[in-house]
């Protein structure tokens, strides 16, 4: 156990100096470099851009370059936005709460609306809820989240007016946890639809693993209720596989709800992204990238320690 | 069965490939899914000659007119412009996208997939860590960031595309590599003298294929959505220019007044994006006889 969980830690890390490498050249490949912001500077001489360029160390060697950026990433330090010269893990921590509010209650959505609909189809294999499932999944998974966004509020915002079409509550309202709850409905369920379908693809090809197994027969055999033998003994083996997906399936969250929270004008990170790309904001940019590809490894690290956690049979690999 | 029948010599196995096709045919979707392509790429292809709009024309007076108002099938958009023709010249952009994306995405995913599959060792797993490094971070991410950087056009947009796509086909390949490379036949190349490149293009490559189209088809899905994904965000086909994607841009500020432009560009991309989604899955039930979902 502690081997493996060592192990993981390990590539963990590897991965994360990579993903870093990957940042750092973001910042310097970017059209201007970290400079971009000081070269617009009317007047401006290359004399003194030169001057800048040795102050902030841009004219050693990348490798030691790279050395003196990831010590200040580490130490807290990721730099200013050149918007408005904030701190860039200021600006984006800021933010993050939305975002992270988003993913928490679509995946929530995705997951017991996926899982339902999954062991449905496994335990009904070929009916016509299957089949509809089956095509419904495969439909879901290719409409554009920001149109079925647009198809959401015009449904149920322009023509039924239930549901607000943006933002994360009444603007000047006072607020109170209904109406952020009210916001939040829409947005949700826009961005778990392509988690609905690919958790109910998931859960029902587990299942029809698992039912089809001696350990589930032997539970008929003995004469246990079949919604016993279902919800107890089937569901808790078909569900440990699912552990991983939902760490896996975190980069796609995170992309889909930058789309909807553009359309529900919702005040997270995504947006973030693409005002920053707007000014050329290299270093806030920089900055989402490593937090976007952190929670991803952070994700996948705590699927694989519930995953081993639940499932004394996982053994270090 | 009857005794005429099994007197009968046994009927010589099919073909794989005749089996392959037989299977596809059976899966309803992937066939509804074929004729879809079909038709929207000659509708792209020939339709803009068969319609008397220019799709860049501006007409101020004949704004906003519903569909199958005024000879407008589809109707006009914000400025006017007949929004047929620019659906099909929009599918024209993002088709193309589509498929050079896969062509690209997938020759490289290809090569370093086999590259990691077959010398193995350290290449493997440095190459590997690659994969799940970029796969870390979301795709879109990956290419408003790029896009952000380049001048958008086709050609650019193809490139970025393809180059944060490619890891779904490294990794299928370098799977299938692993797994064929033990076989005696690669063995018996190699006892022979064949190079490593031989080996790799011309023995595991044919015997890899199956997964590769799969994975190829179903990409081709996946960049039409992207190019949507980047346009729609204002950062891929510049206006006037229109892509599916770019169409829907404008879209949300005249949802209540015409909503007609929202709803016709992303049915177009969905039945796109599905279309190949379906054909994708139909071909994996054909060519892989071991993963078998359904």
């Amino acid at each position: 156990m502690a081997n493996f969980l060592l192990g993981r830690l390990v590539q963990s890390l590897v991965l994360l100096f990579i993903v870093s490498v990957i940042g750092f050249a973001v910042l310097h490949l970017a059209p201007g470099g970290p400079l971009a912001q000081f070269a617009l500077t009317p007047g401006i001489s290359h004399a003194e851009l030169a001057r800048m360029a040795h102050q902030m160390g841009l004219d050693q060697p990348l490798p030691v370059q790279y050395w003196a950026w990831l010590r200040r990433l580490l130490g807290g330090d990721w730099g200013h936005s050149y918007r408005d010269n904030q701190p860039v893990l200021a600006v984006i921590l800021g933010r993050l709460p939305a975002t992270l509010e988003l993913m928490a209650t679509a995946i929530v959505i995705a997951v017991l609306t996926g899982v339902w609909i999954g062991v449905m189809g496994a335990i009904r294999r070929y009916s016509i809820f299957d089949m509809l499932a089956t095509i419904g999944a495969m439909i879901a998974l290719s409409i554009p989240t920001f149109w079925f966004g647009l198809i959401v509020i015009y449904i149920f915002s322009v023509n039924l007016g239930w549901l607000p079409p943006g933002n994360r509550s009444t603007i000047g309202g006072g607020g109170g946890i209904l109406d952020y709850l009210h916001h939040l409905i829409a947005p949700a369920i826009v961005l778990a639809l392509v988690e609905v379908a690919v958790w109910s693809r998931y859960m029902r090809a587990s299942m029809l693993d698992v039912i089809n197994q001696d350990f589930i027969r032997t539970a008929h055999a003995k004469g246990l209720p079949a919604r016993t033998v279902l919800w107890h003994h089937a569901m808790r083996n078909a569900l440990l596989p699912m552990i991983a997906l939902a760490g896996v399936e975190m980069p796609t969250l995170l992309g889909g709800a930058l789309v909807t929270e553009t359309v529900f004008t919702w005040p997270g990170m995504g947006r973030l992204l693409l005002d920053s790309l707007g000014y050329r904001d290299y270093p806030v940019v920089m900055g989402i990238l490593m937090v976007s590809a952190l929670l991803a490894l952070l994700g996948n690290l705590a699927a694989d320690l519930l995953a081993a956690v639940a499932d004394p049979r996982i053994r270090l690999r | 069965m009857s005794a005429a029948e099994a007197l009968a010599p046994a009927p010589p196995a099919a073909r794989p490939r005749s089996r392959a096709w037989r299977r596809f045919r059976r899966h309803r979707l992937a066939l509804f899914g074929a004729a879809a392509i079909v038709v929207m790429v000659i509708a792209a292809a020939a339709g803009p000659w068969l319609i008397p709009f220019d799709p860049l024309h501006i007409d101020l007076r004949h704004r906003f007119q519903p569909p199958a108002g005024g000879g407008h099938l589809f109707g006009t958009d914000q400025l006017g412009r007949d929004l047929l023709i620019r659906l099909l010249m929009a599918g024209r952009i993002s088709l193309t996208i589509g498929f050079a994306a896969m062509t690209v995405s997938t020759a490289f995913g290809t090569v370093v997939g086999i590259t990691a599959g077959y010398y193995g060792g350290a290449l493997r797993i440095a190459l590997m860590r690659f994969v799940d490094a970029v796969l870390c971070f979301p795709q879109i991410f990956l290419l408003l960031v790029l896009a952000a950087f380049i001048q958008p056009s086709i050609a650019t947009l193809t490139l970025i595309i393809g180059a944060t796509s490619w890891m779904e086909v490294a990794r299928v390949v370098e799977g299938q590599v692993r797994s064929l490379r033990e076989r005696d036949f690669i063995l018996a190349a190699e006892t022979l003298g064949a190079s490593g490149r031989y080996v790799m293009f011309r023995e595991l490559l044919p015997n890899a294929i199956g997964p590769i189209i799969v994975a190829a088809t179903l990409t081709v899905a996946r960049a039409i959505l992207m190019e949507a994904y980047v346009s729609f965000l204002g950062y891929g086909i510049q206006p006037p220019m229109a892509s599916w994607g770019n169409m829907l841009n404008n879209a949300q500020e005249y949802l209540a007044s015409a909503p007609w432009l929202a709803i016709f560009p992303g049915a177009a991309i969905t039945l796109a994006v599905a279309s190949f989604n379906f054909v994708g899955d139909g071909l994996r039930d054909a060519l892989d006889a071991r993963l078998d979902l359904h």
